[in-house]
């Protein structure tokens, strides 16, 4: 139950704050992509920026997660086509509908009924993915 | 009080998205937003036909409790912690928006012209949607991460697989963003 409070109110507040931000609206990826605001290049900016340094404390000091185990990030497996061709795919939808998944669920939340047919389309690919996987080049 | 209605500034919505990420890796585990389109392929039962959602979805539940506190989050901040100042967008990209038929915003996230009940009724609009929805599915789960798995967590934590990802999700966007919207809108 502590966990269940615990993970929901991270959620939570990713929630808002993507809301808040606007970081979920189709308008500001519009923007984003035309070059028309540093909005969203700052906010995806100083949250990397953030995470680097917040990661390399943790590295640095040997941090143990709240269980008490060490922390291990594993490495991204190394490759090619996967990341250029799939990241491509990717950008073609993030620009055309203006959500990526976290964004689909918050806007469903926030009464958005339309973003379901994304969501519909976005388990479809992910199911299609599933289906040619061992066809496609990594 | 009022920040609470306002847009909120980059450099706070951003240090904090940061320290959300930071929580999770504190709690031993990965933010990534798109794993949890193939549990609910798993949820679903798919694994008995595709041995890719045949996997312990369970283990992930965590993360779809994180999914659920986000809808509730967007819940809360549209309607209670909202104002018609919200997204003022570049006039310019407003007045571009207007040519190709997209509604301003004057406050509301989303143009009506694409996501309001009239235009969902259109069949055009309807398979725009769905497309970008497996564009979106597809090229998540080919590149192993979206932009909270690739563009946070993973250059966050300087990979640079992750930085090919998302080299890749900027030429996609602006490809769909200058040459195939404005066609399709058109």
């Amino acid at each position: 139950m502590k966990n269940i409070i615990k993970y929901l109110l991270v959620g939570f507040v990713f929630g808002i704050v993507l809301t808040k931000s606007e970081a979920v609206s189709w308008y500001r990826i519009y923007e984003m992509f035309q070059f028309q605001s540093f909005h969203m290049f700052g906010i995806i900016t100083v949250a990397i920026v953030t995470g680097v340094i917040g990661l390399q404390l943790i590295k640095r000091f040997n941090v143990k997660d709240s269980s008490g185990a060490a922390i291990n990030i594993p490495d991204k497996e190394k490759g090619n086509a996967r990341y250029w061709i799939g990241g491509l795919i990717f950008g073609l939808g993030w620009a055309l509908v203006g959500s990526c998944p976290g964004p689909i669920f918050i806007l469903i939340g926030a009464g958005f009924w339309s973003v379901l047919i994304v969501l519909f389309g976005a388990l479809l690919g992910t199911f299609l993915y599933g289906v040619v996987r061992s066809k496609l080049p990594h | 009080m009022e920040i609470i209605f306002q847009t909120w500034p980059w450099y706070i919505s951003g240090f904090l998205i940061g320290m959300i990420m930071l929580a999770l890796t504190y709690f031993g585990k990965a933010f990534g937003m798109s794993s949890n389109l193939r549990s609910l392929c798993a949820m679903s039962g798919l694994g008995k036909k595709v041995s890719f959602f045949n996997f312990d979805w369970k283990s992930q539940r965590w993360n779809l409790v994180v999914v659920l506190g986000a809808m509730l989050g967007g819940f809360v901040a549209v309607q209670f912690m909202s104002d018609p100042s919200n997204v003022s967008l570049n006039p310019a990209t407003v007045m571009q928006l207007e040519q190709m038929g997209i509604d301003a915003p004057n406050g509301k996230l989303m143009p009506a012209a694409l996501f309001g009940s009239d235009a969902i009724a259109n069949p055009a609009t309807l398979i725009l949607l769905v497309v970008g929805g497996i564009l979106i599915g597809f090229g998540s789960r080919y590149a192993g991460g979206c932009t909270s798995g690739h563009a946070i967590s993973g250059l966050s934590n300087l990979q640079i697989p992750s930085l090919k990802a998302v080299i890749g999700f900027f030429i996609g966007g602006l490809l769909m963003a200058h040459f195939i919207l404005p066609y399709l809108l058109s």
